[in-house]
């Protein structure tokens, strides 16, 4: 894929608000990266441009390269072919030590031989730092993330969430020109996921570096991120912000991996829409009327059908309905405490404002 | 439910799955009675055998108790010369064996492809299921005035080394040196890659990282090996004999006390040397946690 079909993949978009004024040279930068093991291609020429102290996350499924472009950023593979830059200057012969970086490990990578503290002070002190400066800007570190108690620790007596504090103390206090988090949250409960999201982009602000992170998880790069790529086998699909990504997905792959796959084409998009094509319409954007004959609003659309399944989760109930004109489409309605299940097996209309069907390029005007 | 079901049918398997503590028993018991009558017993008998004496006349064992033999294997200058001799060589082994051992274990564990690590691991594993004898014999023919060695180093100005302690240290080395690289190398195997790449990301050249996580986190398996090559080492007396010339090690004396002079209490007297500074060796390792990587 090129980069047109993501106009702001090129354009080094400012738009985190730490950054201040728009900076000449992105943060990373990324030309026709390939990486290939054996015959397997696990990065199929990348282009991107990072900002400075932009928050920004590689998402994908597992095996989409997003892993294998952060370790080249890192230094830990070599490309097989093209570029990584930092900050404008080629770094892509050059062994990790060597570049500006600092990596959160997925499973944080600290070394159990060592207390917190000294974790924290590894990086100052193979610089050489002066003793008395690695100290007090390790403890400025474990301030940051609030384990300033914890210093004389060894990870192993740390929980979960703790050593995920640490791997960041120990990467920010070395004041990389980005951060680069692996599957930073991956290892975590929920809630505690939810707490680290929230803390994890509070620091980011607090220190300014550029944040990469990646994940597979699309509601964390939908929080978290100021500009998001998702990537499919070795390619990017897309890259935007997360309202570009969710709203106007680029493809029939980013509208079914960023959120729930819900596409119309064929003949149902002919019957209901009139127009040829897949389209892609987020669940919670359709309403579920029961009254089939009341009239549709001027710039809406509707389709009759039949509920085939109700799936309560919660906060939310979703129903899976049937279209008369063949297909099938879900919608998401809060759960506002009528009876969720009533609705199994009834007749009822689909309605959506128009403008919320959203064209993606399917196979025939794709690759 | 099912358990009481079918306890009519499977009386054996459910009682054990209801008493998982006569289960342990069950199936412990006999190797325990075989570790506590056979090896515990034999050490036993060992020590005792080591108070008593030989009639000098009849030659038959005096059960009496007695401290002469470890009078006579301390104060006797020959007998520190070769203890102090078997230290040396056992520790001289055991530093080489480390030193050709961790490079081979790195590169195994590190470097090599799935299939390589397996053929390399039954690579390193092949010589232990030649004949101890045969390795030993051919090391002599090697080392003789007219072998590969002296044949090889010729051109170069150098001779065989003859048969005498080197040629034991050269042997023994080779011979423990499988022992030593399987530990190292499940040592490193089990050593995160995340641990190096969060090295070499926070700034540290490969020495450093070598020296500040790899060798700190991998030394409890150096131990570990060491274990085996130090104390097979200190009790062998066979290659010895086959290429030690005429220095011996604390092994021929307690064989030739057994064989040609019939001393069994002595013999078991200078027995109890090895043991002793196993068990010192063994106390002293046991802190960095060597022993939960065996």
């Amino acid at each position: 894929m090129s980069p047109n079909q993501a106009p702001s993949a090129v354009s080094a978009a400012p738009v985190s608000g730490a950054a201040g004024a728009p900076e000449p040279l992105p943060a990373v930068r990324l030309r026709e990266l390939r990486k290939t093991f054996g015959t397997v291609t696990a990065v199929d020429g990348i282009d991107l441009d990072i900002a400075q102290g932009e928050f920004f996350a590689m998402l994908g499924p597992s095996g989409s390269g997003k892993t294998t472009v952060l370790r080249m950023i890192a230094g830990f593979e070599l490309p097989t072919s093209g570029t990584v830059e930092l900050a404008g200057s080629d770094v892509s012969r050059l062994a990790p030590f060597q570049r500006d970086v600092n990596t959160v490990f997925q499973d944080y990578a600290l070394f159990p031989h060592m207390s917190v503290q000294a974790n924290v002070e590894y990086g100052l002190r193979v610089k050489r730092v002066p003793k008395a400066q690695r100290a007090e800007r390790a403890r400025e570190a474990l301030r940051t993330v609030r384990l300033e108690d914890f210093a004389q620790r060894r990870p192993a007596q740390l929980s979960g969430g703790q050593r995920q504090r640490v791997a960041l103390a120990r990467a920010l206090v070395n004041r990389p020109k980005v951060l680069l988090l692996d599957e930073p949250l991956g290892a975590l409960d929920l809630k505690l996921r939810q707490a680290m999201q929230v803390e994890l982009k509070q620091i980011q602000r607090e220190v300014g570096i550029t944040f990469v992170f990646v994940t597979h998880d699309q509601d964390e790069a939908l929080t978290m991120s100021d500009r998001i790529a998702v990537f499919d086998q070795g390619r990017i699909e897309q890259v935007g912000t997360p309202v570009e990504v969710y709203e106007r997905p680029a493809s029939a792959f980013v509208a079914g991996f960023v959120g729930t796959s819900n596409l119309l084409g064929g003949r149902g998009a002919e019957a209901v829409l009139g127009r040829s094509g897949v389209y892609s319409i987020r669940p919670e954007k359709i309403r579920v009327d029961t009254d089939l004959a009341a009239p549709a609003g001027t710039d809406e659309v509707s389709a009759t059908g039949t509920v085939t399944d109700v799936v309560y989760a919660g906060a939310t109930v979703r129903y899976e309905v049937a279209l008369d004109v063949g297909g099938q489409l879900a919608a998401v309605r809060q759960n506002e405490g009528s009876p969720a299940f009533e609705l199994a097996g009834s007749r009822v209309r689909l309605v959506w404002r128009s403008e919320h069907s959203f064209r993606v390029p399917d196979a025939s005007d794709h690759r | 439910m099912t358990t009481t079901a079918s306890a009519p049918r499977h009386g054996v398997s459910s009682f054990f799955h209801r008493n998982p503590r006569l289960r342990l028993t069950a199936l412990l018991s006999a190797p325990m009675l075989w570790l506590g009558l056979a090896y515990l017993g034999a050490l036993a008998a060992l020590f005792v055998t080591a108070f008593w004496h030989t009639d000098t006349f009849t030659g038959q064992v005096v059960r009496d108790w007695t401290l002469d033999n470890f009078r006579t294997l301390v104060t006797d200058e020959v007998y520190r010369t070769i203890t102090l001799r078997t230290l040396g060589i056992a520790a001289l082994v055991t530093v080489i064996d480390a030193v050709i051992a961790f490079p081979m274990a790195f590169a195994m564990a590190k470097f090599c492809s799935p299939r390589t690590q397996r053929i390399l691991v039954i690579a390193v594993m092949t010589p232990l299921w030649a004949s101890y004898l045969v390795k030993a014999y051919s090391w002599r023919i090697m080392l003789s005035g007219d072998g590969v060695i002296s044949w090889l180093g010729t051109p170069f100005g150098v001779d065989s080394p003859g048969y005498g302690v080197f040629a034991t240290v050269l042997t023994l080395s080779y011979l423990w040196l499988p022992y030593m690289i399987l530990p190292i190398y499940a040592g490193l195997e089990r050593l995160p890659e995340s641990l190096v790449d969060a090295s070499g990301d926070l700034g540290a050249r490969p020495w450093r990282t070598f020296r500040s996580v790899i060798l700190p986190l991998t030394f409890p398996a150096i131990v570990a090996g060491s274990i085996f090559t130090f104390s097979l080492s200190l009790g062998d007396y066979i290659a010895v004999r086959i290429v030690g010339g005429t220095s011996q090690m604390l092994g021929n004396v307690v064989y030739d006390n057994i064989g040609a002079a019939n001393n069994l209490p002595f013999a078991a007297t200078v027995a109890t040397v090895p043991v002793v500074i196993m068990l010192v060796y063994l106390a002293a390792v046991r802190r960095t946690g060597a022993l939960n990587n065996l």
